[in-house]
């Protein structure tokens, strides 16, 4: 599998939110058996980082930390009745970061040794003190205790790990025959699972052992007319989760069906592919003959699986606080929510919006114990009432805004690479009131409801956006009356979620999440979900994105 | 350790390949030792260095493969990897679109890697002229710099071995001012670090920042654009030009699911597609942008006609599919050269009567695959021209368009540059559709 087929199946090109490349896929590939061998345990890795913090406080630092980190991922990969590829990758080594005169310097190796591991340290060392020469601002880290020796992982009931691969394949190829079966042409589905074991010490004292777990499966099926030559595509409704295999044990409790007319299911915390799979085959058909919408003004009604996405991108990347002091200026992007705009308590949404950033959230991907410089992790308020209250900190920038602790936002993609600020999982609270998709519908005189995540993209200061989606639904008078295509709605990100009218209470409640939020310079990934209820936004401008060539 | 010799990586390989059982064996090593710098603020933020190297080990029976991989070299880790290659083989199902392993290969020999690197000193440096000259005029510099020197070489059951080094710096910088009222954006990518100039780049994208200050907005619509080359190709984000040549795959047209799919079935190859002017192809010969000599499996890379005087002459034919199709296989190139003419971008704003300079579009995503629609924004200095000369700086777009109708609206290009591995002009393009005003700065 080249790297367009790996794009193309996984939606990469129009579901990565910034895709800088596919750093973790293509590195080393190991054979599965070994993926349940253990690595090394805590007493040697504990000595290993002593060795690197010793070196690194001998040759000048202030402060260290080591992240010894061993990745292992699977891949199952198949298309309609064959298996393309089963890779296994393991990357096992060291990145150390030290702090020197105020300048961080970094440096990681492959080569697990004391010896080595020293040598690295000394090297991150001679990086900060070449860069004294440009350091304007030295860098002041919150305090933060140390935990000692403590450990964390995600709380699954079955690795994926220990589940056969013929098992995991076969489910994918019954997945692919319900597609097909219903009416697709072509199907490409996969499964990723994802081990990350992460040891992390520091000179605060602590010496943190996590075991993360996360799991992804999806497809994308298509339907063609060769007459025509018109061809249409439907992509999975599940979301990467962390959780075990068990997400993948259909469960009638943790489905949420979509409002009448849409022939929609949406999943909780377990996934039926089957039934999902038969349901894409049957819409991606259908796609290729649906009436192309008339743009104007509509009342949207958006699902959890595509409302996701734009809290990411109009709510998430605007509240890191590392783009709004402009540290991401040449890549990422600035904020249009600076410390001066917040400072004049300017709405950002309408009373109904409140969001919270919760690295603790069951299921969520981004979901762990500690970060990557050693902070335990929380949930806080970023949005209450439609005010913006706070933003997403890390240890060096926390005295920028009078605060005194980071909210542990630090992570870096794997051991190779240096930590900086990473999105938390960033979810709109569903409504305190009990309210059914059908029941927010009922109240839609002229709207659209859309299901599912597509094309994306908004501007770098976070104002101007554009999303597209998966299925699109018109509302007349309050019911369902026919499916569209050719759908994408333009906004500005303060006048969306000011037209914001409410969302669905808890039982509607569902994660949207991804693998590949990328940002920094190297280009790094990171997982992170949000949840959220069926929400309602009025008067949004709605444009029909046919072209002829 | 990071980087072997030729003769180091075949010793090697070829001793791993001893070890072989398996019908077929291949094996391959990749290595690289990188170094970067980021700043921000005028400040540096994170600087950095890395060093990996791997083994991977394909062993085939019959139709069966299995992978493995190591980043240990002692001969007991080495004989593992093979031994569970092959017990993966062993388990995997045959695959229905197996093709044999290559034999030996003759390849191109690019130009040569270049033996001086960029060390932490002379990163911080390059860092420190980029940083001081925005800061003296008040101004704030976010920049990065990243270099360093990669190798892969393969080895094979059936007689192939390839080797190659390759050596790359790369950087880019935003300028804003004081205000954040302007921004203005530079990048460029050398094989050779002593072809940098990051204080020259900084100024550039210090003038575009100081010049985008008080942008006015205009209605969106369809406008005659020049779009600078950062604004056609770029190496971390997609790109308009990247997306249109990753789309040439023969097995997606021919399956139906392309916008090079043909009506009633088949392919668009030999059709032309767009302005006769367009010329695009690929040479890892070309002295600018030295490509790779050969493909992860060996296939030899050769200079290869994509668009021929608005022509698709090639599409990309996996062996697979290029088998299935009774057509040579195509490695897939590192680079792409698009032709040009000898105009500047200064020049073709002379020429100019009405239009908009567009330095950079950012968040570049695809709307709809049947029309290869994308859609993205105008970013960090975008401008009205009249009669020739800028006018004014606007307020950025939103822009929906398709690289396809683009290319068949050409009314200028002007002479290739260097960026994200490639060498792309500058294009003059009429009637480019822009749907909505950003606030952004």
């Amino acid at each position: 599998m080249n790297r367009r087929d790996f794009v193309g199946l996984t939606g990469l090109g129009a579901t990565a939110l910034l895709l800088p490349g596919l750093p973790g896929f293509g590195a080393q590939r190991v054979d599965p058996s070994r993926l349940l061998e253990p690595g090394a345990d805590t007493i040697l890795k504990k000595r290993l980082a002593d060795a690197a913090l010793n070196a690194a406080k001998s040759a000048g630092a202030s402060y260290a930390d080591v992240r010894i980190g061993r990745s292992l991922n699977q891949y199952v990969f198949t298309r309609e009745k064959q298996v393309q590829n089963i890779v296994s990758t393991e990357s096992y080594g060291v990145g150390i970061r030290v702090l020197v005169n105020g300048c961080w310097g970094f440096a990681s190796t492959s080569v697990v040794t004391e010896a080595s591991l020293a040598a690295t340290a000394r090297l991150a060392a001679d990086i900060a003190k070449a860069d004294r020469l440009v350091m304007k601002e030295p860098v002041q880290l919150a305090p933060q205790q140390g935990y000692g020796e403590v450990s964390w992982r995600t709380p699954i009931q079955q690795s994926a790990f220990e589940v056969p691969v013929k098992q995991k394949a076969d489910l994918l190829l019954a997945a692919n025959a319900a597609a097909l079966d219903a009416g697709a042409s072509y199907i490409n589905s996969a499964l990723f699972q994802v081990n990350e074991q992460k040891y992390f010490a520091s000179t605060d004292g602590s010496y943190i052992d996590q075991d993360v777990h996360r799991l992804w499966p999806t497809f994308n099926a298509t339907a063609v007319d060769t007459k025509t030559g018109k061809f249409r595509s439907r992509e999975a409704l599940s979301a990467p989760v962390g959780l075990g295999y068990e997400y993948l044990t259909p469960s009638a409790n943790e489905q949420v069906y979509g409002p009448q007319g849409t022939d929609t299911v949406g999943y909780k915390l377990r996934y039926d592919i089957l039934a999902d799979a038969a349901l894409a085959g049957k819409q991606a058909k259908a796609k290729l003959g649906m009436r192309s919408v008339t743009p104007g003004k509509y009342d949207l009604v958006l699902d959890p699986g595509h409302l996701g996405l734009t809290i990411h991108e109009s709510v998430g990347h605007p509240t890191e606080l590392d783009r709004v002091l402009g540290y991401e200026a040449n890549f990422a992007g600035t904020s249009f929510a600076t410390l001066e705009w917040k400072a004049k308590n300017l709405p950002y949404g309408s009373p109904q919006v409140n969001i919270v950033a919760d690295k603790l959230q069951p299921g969520a991907v981004g979901t762990v114990g500690y970060d990557d410089e050693g902070v335990k992790t929380k949930e806080w308020d970023i949005i209450r009432a439609g005010k913006l209250v706070d933003y997403q900190k890390i240890r060096d920038q926390a005295h920028i805004v009078g605060q005194k602790a980071s909210d542990g936002c630090c992570y870096a993609q794997s051991w190779e690479d240096v930590q900086f600020q990473r999105m938390a999982n960033i979810s709109l609270r569903p409504g305190p009131a009990k309210m059914s998709p059908d029941e927010m519908i009922s109240k839609v005189d002229k709207g659209i409801y859309i299901a599912g995540a597509g094309s994306f993209s908004i501007d770098q200061q976070r104002f101007n956006f554009q999303f597209g989606g998966q299925l699109f639904f018109a509302i007349e008078k309050g019911k369902i009356t026919e499916p569209l295509e050719d759908v994408a709605y333009q906004a500005n990100t303060q006048e969306f979620w000011g037209a914001c009218q409410g969302s669905c209470d808890q039982s509607d409640y569902r994660l949207f999440g991804t693998f590949f939020d990328g940002k920094g310079q190297p280009a790094q990934v990171s997982s992170v979900s949000h949840g959220s209820a069926t929400t309602r936004f009025n008067a949004v401008n709605v444009i029909n994105t046919a072209r002829k060539v | 350790m990071a980087i072997l010799s030729q003769d180091e990586a075949q010793a090697l390989l070829q001793k791993v390949l001893t070890y072989s059982t398996a019908d077929e064996c291949a094996v391959s090593l990749n290595g690289r030792t990188t170094g970067n710098i980021r700043y921000a603020r005028n400040s540096v933020s994170t600087a950095g260095a890395q060093d990996t190297i791997s083994l991977a080990v394909e062993s085939r029976f019959g139709k069966r493969a299995g992978i493995a991989t190591c980043n240990e070299f002692d001969e007991a880790t080495l004989r593992r990897c093979v031994q569970r290659a092959e017990e993966i083989a062993h388990l995997a199902p045959e695959s229905p679109e197996y093709v044999p392993l290559l034999g030996p290969q003759t390849y191109l020999s690019p130009p040569s890697a270049v033996t001086t690197l960029l060390t932490p000193a002379t990163r911080a440096q390059a860092a420190a002229d980029s940083m001081t000259l925005c800061a003296a005029k008040n101004l704030a510099s976010a920049g990065f710099l990243d270099g360093g020197v990669r190798f892969q070489a393969l080895r094979n059951s059936k007689g192939l071995a390839a080797y190659q080094q390759s050596t790359n710096t790369d950087f880019s910088v935003t300028v804003r001012t004081a205000d954040g009222r302007g921004s203005g954006y530079a990048i460029a990518d050398v094989t050779d670090p002593a072809k940098l100039n990051t204080k020259v780049l900084t100024q550039r994208a210090a003038d575009k920042a100081i010049g985008s200050v008080n942008a006015k907005a205009i209605e969106p619509g369809k406008y005659t654009v020049i779009l600078e080359p950062a604004a056609l190709m770029a190496g971390d984000d997609l790109s308009l030009l990247g997306g249109l040549l990753g789309g040439l795959d023969a097995r997606s047209a021919d399956e139906g699911r392309s916008f090079m799919t043909k009506k009633g079935g088949g392919n668009r190859k030999g059709e032309k597609l767009f302005d006769e002017r367009v010329n695009i192809y690929s040479d890892p010969l070309n002295a600018e942008v030295p490509g790779n000599a050969f493909d992860n499996e060996g296939l030899p890379t050769q200079r290869l006609s994509w668009v021929e005087k608005g022509i698709v002459k090639n599409l990309y034919y996996s062996r697979f599919w290029a088998e299935k199709n009774k057509v040579a296989p195509t490695a897939y190139p590192s680079g792409f050269v698009m032709s040009g003419g000898t105009q500047s971008t200064a020049e073709l704003i002379k020429g100019t009567a009405k239009g908009i300079l567009v330095t950079r579009l950012w968040y570049i995503r695809e709307v709809d695959p049947q029309t290869l629609l994308y859609t993205g924004l105008t970013r960090d200095g975008t401008f009205y021209i009249e009669n020739g000369a800028i006018k004014f700086p606007i307020k950025n777009m939103r822009f929906n368009e398709s690289p396809i109708i683009m290319l068949n609206n050409v009314e200028a290009i002007g002479r290739p540059v260097r960026l994200a591995g490639c060498l792309v002009p500058p294009l003059k393009i009429r009637d480019f559709t822009f749907t909505s005003l950003s606030d952004a700065i």
